[in-house]
């Protein structure tokens, strides 16, 4: 394996040794939870112990690396902890290069503000598209290497030798030829005022020690006993709480609320407009804001979309299946309409999905502290950078008079990556200046204003010849480009729609078809889109691997063979759908009354592959027994924490399989709460075993991926259990009795 | 003014009678392990135990309870994560996000009280927590893992 070697810029080094922030503190205020506070508590502002994080004076070696004397390691992570175990993964790269000693590492948030002021040092914060460590392995493992090169050099200039004659393993420096000894804490002070190294060199693969390795997460122990401070647990020094309801019709606007009906209710402080779309009780506790809240008389403009409906929207929907209007080809070879015109059999088809809410655990929330000249945040974001934009914009403050604070996500899933919650607490904090102020949602809000898994439907046909050979593929996705829902304006093609079916890039589709022709009629309803954990790949993996696998039974072909036969091409592909239909024993019988379906895909530039075992009593009731997985991507950083992705996504994406859709009724969402959007439980969780296959030579992304194939891998299992194929979902009322 | 009895301490709280006992404990008390997610007893994000059992404490009236009623948050399930959930949840790395989390321990740990070594059925019936990470295979070895523990701790 090549090694990666990387020049230092001159320009970063000025900006990182002028250690502008040395030791910054997150600012974090926290609650007090201590043994006394149930003793004397009365109100908020009475129990709330404060205290503020001491600033530590601890040398920065580099933007990405602190130490302590006593060998404590500080490691700086940019990108937002939500569950996916980045926060341990980031860490883990750069300890490996650091070769710091593991069992002292810590990480800490710098802030999106921090980051402006010294120009971008931590690169992005957005978190999404599984690219924490993928699209950010290469200047983390940067940011540890040339900080292990700087301390090597300062114990090297203390003994006067060489450094080329010292090493370091676990945060202890040797120089080789005596024998001395030095270790990090003793010598970091003098390495963070060298230069850095022009050039480093990051490890061959084939050395690392901690890459690779399951080791534990490094942000359990306060998740086990409720001192983890979540974003909606937050609590500043005189803080209020507000609680918001916006117009539950999208694109309507607030009329008029009369405040006067809740002024004198306990505890309310203000009710206030929030940007025309919303209203917003704050009052001393929130259990004071909502309950004010839900009996204030609001009026709303419900605007143009007041008569939206899923039919209309079904109805827009299939006139986008057929049309030449605002089509976009995703992809093209060959000539589709000839081969199925030649065709010996033709096969079509037509599938739809669902919208879909995140319903993270941790609804929308945000505090916020507003002055004429000062703003800033504490919130939890998957984007630190457009959060801080979101809250500058707000306030009417240039952002370098602003900064956010990020906490860790109660889930995440893409919803946060939209800052609505932020640009809504700035707007109540700005009405009540030098105020600190909580927002956060009902789950009844949640559900109304979500940023909503698209909807779309997929008409596919597929031509077959004399010998059961594939001979064109036809898709038509019709549907809505969450591309086009940030930019209403927006007439040109969104790729993403096309994910797992493109050429090339990481999302190509997993097989060579002799004529395919992919296509996209871009249909927007007025329901606010948004990244749903996995995105587009949940459906077009359903729609792709569904058909692929009625393509093989009308062919009378074996659902694997069939594959096989258009994987020649795509052998990362083949190797993940080779490994699970071996573990599963494909081809052999499963025990009596299950039956198997298999689904494979390439998407966040990694490979998946899944063997579903389900059976189907005969009253219909579906039960998921197993599920094999398979993923390839390319490098593996902490493979228990993979495996923990992968039953996660599962969970995510056959959630929605089984129980999941957002309907419309009058323009707005007609689900509120988890009675009528349920998640899966516990007795529904199938045995996931997970096969981590790293080929090398690439990053892949973890927490999205697996998403792909559990639904379809269920689906093809169903089918092979009753004959039924599923085209519509969720799956919750379809009868799967067979026959 | 409400008397409760949290975590073994004699408390007062001076809040309407409706107040679930969720917001008591948050909003007076600073005991913010214990979650809200969606406010209606469907998710057990925010169980506690009151006399031991697993109770949802968004649908408790902070009006019936009194001193009898022992209400323990998850703050006080041990003083240092010793509790066989917590060391077994420690051991599999359960959390993801960790929302749930206090709430799945302490369905948890309410089973264990009553059922020292359960099946998979006991857990199936008994913990019905939303997780919307996903961590249900963890979480169920994780109950096996502590029964295991706390046999260990026994003997």
């Amino acid at each position: 394996m090549k090694k990666d070697i990387i020049n230092v810029s001159r320009r970063e080094f000025f900006i990182t040794s002028g250690k502008v922030g040395t030791g910054f503190t997150l600012g974090l205020y926290l609650s007090g939870c201590s043994d006394d506070s149930a003793k004397t508590s009365r109100v908020v502002s009475d129990v709330t112990k404060v205290q503020v994080a001491s600033i530590p004076k601890v040398p920065e070696v580099n933007a990405w690396v602190m130490i302590h004397t006593d060998d404590s390691v500080i490691i700086r992570i940019a990108r937002s902890e939500m569950g996916q175990g980045t926060l341990t993964g980031l860490a883990q790269l750069v300890a490996e290069e650091l070769e710091c000693d593991w069992s002292k590492v810590t990480t800490e948030y710098p802030t999106p503000g921090q980051n402006i002021v010294r120009d971008n040092v931590w690169g992005s914060f957005a978190t999404g598209g599984s690219q924490g460590i993928r699209g950010s392995h290469l200047y983390v493992r940067k940011g540890g290497a040339v900080a292990r090169h700087m301390l090597i050099e300062a114990a090297a200039e203390k003994w006067g030798v060489p450094m080329t004659e010292c090493k370091a393993a676990k945060s202890v420096i040797t120089h080789v030829p005596s024998g001395r000894t030095t270790h990090y804490g003793e010598v970091a002070k003098a390495a963070a005022d060298l230069f850095p190294p022009e050039q480093i060199e990051l490890k061959d693969p084939k050395d690392w020690k901690l890459i690779g390795q399951s080791v534990k997460r490094l942000d359990t122990d306060d998740k086990l006993n409720g001192k983890q401070i979540y974003g909606a647990d937050l609590t500043l020094p005189g803080m209020l709480n507000a609680c918001i309801k916006a117009c539950p019709v999208f694109g309507g606007k607030l009329k008029s609320f009369d405040a006067s009906k809740v002024n004198s209710m306990p505890g309310v402080r203000k009710v206030v407009a929030v940007n025309d779309v919303a209203v917003a009780v704050v009052a001393d506790t929130w259990w004071q804001a909502k309950t004010a809240l839900d009996t204030l008389p609001i009026i709303w403009d419900e605007g143009s979309n007041v008569n939206v409906t899923s039919a209309s929207i079904d109805t827009m929907l299939d006139e986008g299946l057929t049309s030449k209007d605002k089509v976009f080809v995703g992809n093209k070879n060959g000539d589709v309409n000839s081969a199925l015109k030649g065709a010996t059999k033709v096969v079509e088809a037509t599938y739809r999905y669902p919208y879909q809410n995140h319903a993270t655990m941790e609804p929308m929330n945000a505090t916020a502290l507003w002055t004429e000249n000062k703003c800033e945040v504490w919130c939890p974001t998957q984007n630190g950078t457009a959060a801080l934009h979101a809250a500058a914009d707000a306030a009417g403050l240039p952002v370098e008079k602003c900064d956010v604070y990020k906490l860790l996500l109660g889930g995440g899933f893409g919803r946060r990556g939209a800052q609505d919650y932020v640009t809504q607490a700035v707007s109540i904090a700005k009405q009540l200046p030098g105020t600190p102020v909580k927002l956060l949602w009902t789950r009844e809000e949640d559900m109304a204003q979500g940023r909503y898994h698209p909807i779309t439907k997929c008409k596919m046909v597929g031509g077959i010849d004399e010998k059961g050979n594939l001979t064109g593929l036809h898709v038509r996705i019709s549907g809505q480009s969450i591309l086009a829902g940030f930019n209403r304006t927006r007439n040109d093609a969104d790729m993403i729609t096309f994910q797992g079916m493109l050429p090339e890039g990481d999302h190509e589709i997993s097989y060579s078809f002799p004529n395919l022709l992919v296509e996209h009629a871009m249909r927007n309803p007025p329901v606010p889109p948004g990244f749903w954990r996995g995105v587009n790949i949940n459906q077009n993996a359903i729609y792709m691997e569904s058909f692929i696998d009625e393509l093989a039974h009308a062919s009378g072909q074996d659902p694997l063979a069939f594959r096989r036969k258009l994987m020649a091409k795509h052998p990362k592909n083949l190797a993940v759908l080779n490994a699970v239909a071996e573990k599963a024993s494909w081809g052999k019988p499963a025990d009596k009354g299950v039956y198997r379906g298999l689904a494979v895909c390439n998407t966040f530039a990694s490979y998946v592959a899944a063997c579903a075992e389900v059976s189907v009593n005969e009253k219909g009731e579906l039960k998921i027994h197993r599920i094999i997985a398979a993923t390839d991507p390319g490098y593996a950083v902490n493979p228990q924490q993979i495996e923990a992705q992968v039953e996660g996504s599962f969970v995510f994406g056959l959630s929605a399989l089984l129980y999941g859709e957002c309907t419309i009724k009058g323009g707005a969402v007609e689900q509120s709460n988890f009675h009528d959007y349920p998640s899966m439980l516990i007795n529904e969780m199938p045995k996931v075993e997970v096969i981590v296959m790293p080929s090398g030579g690439f990053w892949g992304g973890i927490g999205e991926p697996t998403i792909a194939v559990a639904a379809p891998a269920v689906l093809n299992a169903i089918f092979a259990a009753t004959g039924k194929r599923i085209r519509q979902f969720p799956l919750k009322g379809t009868d799967l009795r067979a026959g | 003014m409400t008397k409760l009895k949290i975590n073994g301490k004699l408390v007062e709280v001076d809040v309407d009678s409706s107040t679930p006992l969720l917001w008591v404990l948050r909003e007076q008390l600073g005991l913010t392990g214990t979650k809200y997610s969606c406010g209606i007893g469907l998710c057990g994000s925010c169980t506690v135990h009151i006399n031991g059992e697993a109770v949802r404490s968004c649908l408790v009236p902070v009006a019936s309870l009194d001193t009898s009623k022992n209400v323990t948050t998850i703050e006080a399930l041990s003083s240092d994560n010793s509790h066989p959930v917590q060391q077994a949840w420690k051991e599999l790395d359960v959390p993801q996000c960790g929302y749930c989390q206090p709430g799945m321990i302490m369905s948890a740990a309410a089973l264990l009280n009553t059922n020292a070594d359960p099946t998979d059925a006991d857990i199936d019936s008994n913990v019905t927590n939303i997780c919307r990470c996903g961590t249900f295979n963890r979480v169920r070895r994780g109950i096996h893992l502590a029964v295991d523990i706390a046999k260990r701790g026994r003997s």
